[in-house]
Formats: C-alpha cells, sequence, structure tokens
C-alpha cells in the first residue's frame, strides 16, 4: 500500500516537475512550482518524514511562487498603475 | 580556457564523480528497510536526553552546530535581500491605492489568518515533540501574516507588519542561538552542549536547550521570512523608479 502511494507521489513529481520545465511564462511557473511542492510534500509524508514535508510545504509550495509572483509584478509593473494588486482584480 | 577544453575538463571530472557515486550507492543500506545503522544511534540519543522529536534532537542537540550554520545562511540571505531590495536614490516610494477585494476572497482570508497564525506558533512550541519545530512553525506564521495582505491590502499589512521590530528579531533569535551555545561554555561544558535540565520525556518542558534553540529558530525564522517578504513586496508594490511617478502628481518629496 505505501509503495503504491510513493510511486504515485513519484510520478507526480516527475510530471509537475516536467511541467515547470515546460511551461514558459513565470507566472504559470509559479503555480505549477505550487503544485510541484504539494507533490513533494506528499511524497515526503509517505516516505515518513513528515518534519521535511512541513518544510516544503511551507517553503515550496507558499514562499517561493509568492517571491516569484512579487518578482514578476515588479519586472511587469507599468507607470501609472496606482492600484496595489494591479489590474487583475 | 577555451570552451572545448572546459567542456573536457567537465566530462572528465563528471565521468570521476558518477564513477564514485554509483559505487557508493551500491554500499547504501537498502531502500526503505527498517535498519538504518546512524538512524538506530540517533533515536538512542536523542532518548537518552528526553526528546520525543528525534529530528528536533538531531537538529538541535547532536547537530546544533549545523543548525547555527543553517541559520546563519537565513540570516545572511535576508540580510542580502534587504540590501539589495532597498530603496535607493532614483527610486521613490508612492502610496498605493486601496485596492477591490471580492467578499468572499475577504472572509476566507480573514477566516484563515489566526487559524494559520495558531497553527504556525503550535508547530514552534512543539517542536520538541512532535514534527515540525522552529523553522517550520516560523515559515507558516510569517506567510499567515500576509493573509491580511488578501483580505484587505497592502497598507493594513503594513499597519499591523512594523519591519523594524521584526527586523530586530531577526537579529535577536540568530544572537539567542549563539549566547544559548556560549552559556554551556560557562556551564563548563561543550559550545552548544544540552546542559540544561532534562525534563520528563514528551512533555513541553522536555529536552533542555532543545526548546530554547528551537525557540531562538522560530524567532529567527518568523522574523526573517516577514522581512524578506515585507522588501519584496515594498519594489512590487511601493517602490518605482522617479522617472515614472512624475507625470502623476507626486513632486518627489518622498524620495530619499
Amino acid at each position: 500500500m505505501t509503495d503504491a502511494l510513493i510511486v504515485v507521489a513519484l510520478l507526480l513529481v516527475a510530471g509537475a516537475a516536467t511541467a515547470a520545465v515546460l511551461n514558459r511564462d513565470p507566472v504559470r511557473q509559479a503555480l505549477v512550482l505550487s503544485f510541484l511542492g504539494l507533490a513533494l510534500a506528499l511524497l515526503f509524508t509517505f516516505l515518513q518524514a513528515p518534519d521535511v514535508a512541513l518544510s516544503q510545504l511551507a517553503v515550496g509550495s507558499a514562499v517561493t511562487p509568492l517571491m516569484i509572483l512579487l518578482t514578476v509584478r515588479k519586472v511587469r509593473r507599468r507607470p501609472g498603475d496606482s492600484t496595489d494588486k494591479g489590474h487583475e482584480r | 580556457m577555451s570552451a572545448r577544453g572546459r567542456l573536457w575538463l567537465f566530462l572528465v571530472a563528471a565521468a570521476a564523480f558518477a564513477m564514485v557515486f554509483v559505487t557508493a550507492c551500491f554500499s547504501l543500506p537498502p531502500f526503505g528497510s527498517g535498519h538504518h545503522p546512524y538512524g538506530e544511534r540517533a533515536v538512542r540519543a536523542a532518548l537518552s536526553h528526553h526528546t520525543a522529536n528525534v529530528i528536533a534532537s538531531v537538529n538541535f542537540d547532536l547537530r546544533a552546530l549545523d543548525t547555527l550554520g543553517e541559520e546563519t545562511i537565513l540570516f545572511a540571505a535576508v540580510l542580502g535581500t534587504v540590501v539589495l531590495l532597498r530603496q535607493t536614490a532614483d527610486e521613490q516610494r508612492r502610496r498605493p491605492a486601496p485596492a477591490v477585494v471580492r467578499p468572499r476572497v475577504r472572509w476566507f482570508a480573514l477566516a484563515m489568518l489566526p487559524l494559520a497564525m495558531l497553527v504556525g506558533l503550535y508547530v514552534i512550541a512543539h517542536g520538541q515533540i512532535s514534527p515540525g519545530g522552529g523553522f517550520q512553525g516560523g515559515v507558516v506564521t510569517a506567510t499567515a501574516l500576509h493573509l491580511l495582505y488578501l483580505a484587505a491590502d497592502y497598507r493594513a499589512l503594513e499597519r499591523v507588519r512594523p519591519v523594524p521590530l521584526y527586523e530586530i528579531g531577526d537579529a535577536a533569535g540568530e544572537a539567542a542561538y549563539v549566547v544559548t551555545g556560549l552559556g554551556a561554555l560557562l556551564a563548563g561544558s561543550a559550545f552548544l552542549a544540552n546542559v540544561l535540565p532534562l525534563g520528563t520525556f514528551a512533555t513541553l518542558s522536555s529536552g533542555g536547550t532543545v526548546i530554547l534553540l528551537n525557540a531562538a529558530v522560530g524567532i529567527e525564522v518568523t522574523s526573517g521570512i516577514v522581512v524578506l517578504l515585507a522588501r519584496f513586496l515594498d519594489q512590487a508594490v511601493e517602490i518605482e523608479n522617479a522617472d515614472d511617478g512624475n507625470d502623476h502628481g507626486n513632486d518627489g518629496k518622498e524620495r530619499v
């Protein structure tokens, strides 16, 4: 049972990592990276490493994508764009 | 060195590394087996120091010096970010206008904020007895604070998040770790040795110096991530090039 879960998690990780490489748009990449972090956290949990899973979940699927999104926003920001969340909302 | 020379150097080095690496892999214990020489010794050492979370015992007791190194890496990285993303002479700050937030997003973020904060603090406080600890809990606590940015806007976040205070927290957490280590020296033992009373196994007060070092890392990571994200947010939301803002009625008074 655990072996099957590990195989599924490994496949998810491989798929998400490949998708992150193949995507060329940084915003999409950030979202895929977030999913990759989730898949890795699952893998670590199945491998009985909850400490590492927690780190991965917090850093890999929250902080890193957030930093990428903020960087993209800074780079793309046009002068006169005055609301603090851009034009998305 | 020419491109061809570099390629050859790489290929030779990679071949040598691959050989040694593959040989080493064959000597590893089999994947997923119950027997692991280092694991058994680490568990024994953790139990003898009344620390239920063996990982915390490895991080903050057996290998406390390694964790000091890692903590310092994060500290230096945050410091580097603060220096790189600071407001320079040709940049100016412009207060962002309040943003419209959909009610559903607002309520979700407001409901999750205290919950996520509590989970983060719980994970820090229980580092010595359950999975997690200062690093994991610190990141959760710091990111939880930013749900306020989702729920309201950047100005609301700035009001509840005095960055100078977190900068002090970052330095204080780093310093507390070193001071705890020096305290062990004063007590007549080695740097970062576990010299405090070990307490009752699997209670909040068990583990001796593990509690202090875990808390120091918790403070440092929470503050460090808040400062890090604050610098990124400042650049993404507030700071802009001076010549960009001139035609929007800003006379540049806020320029530093």
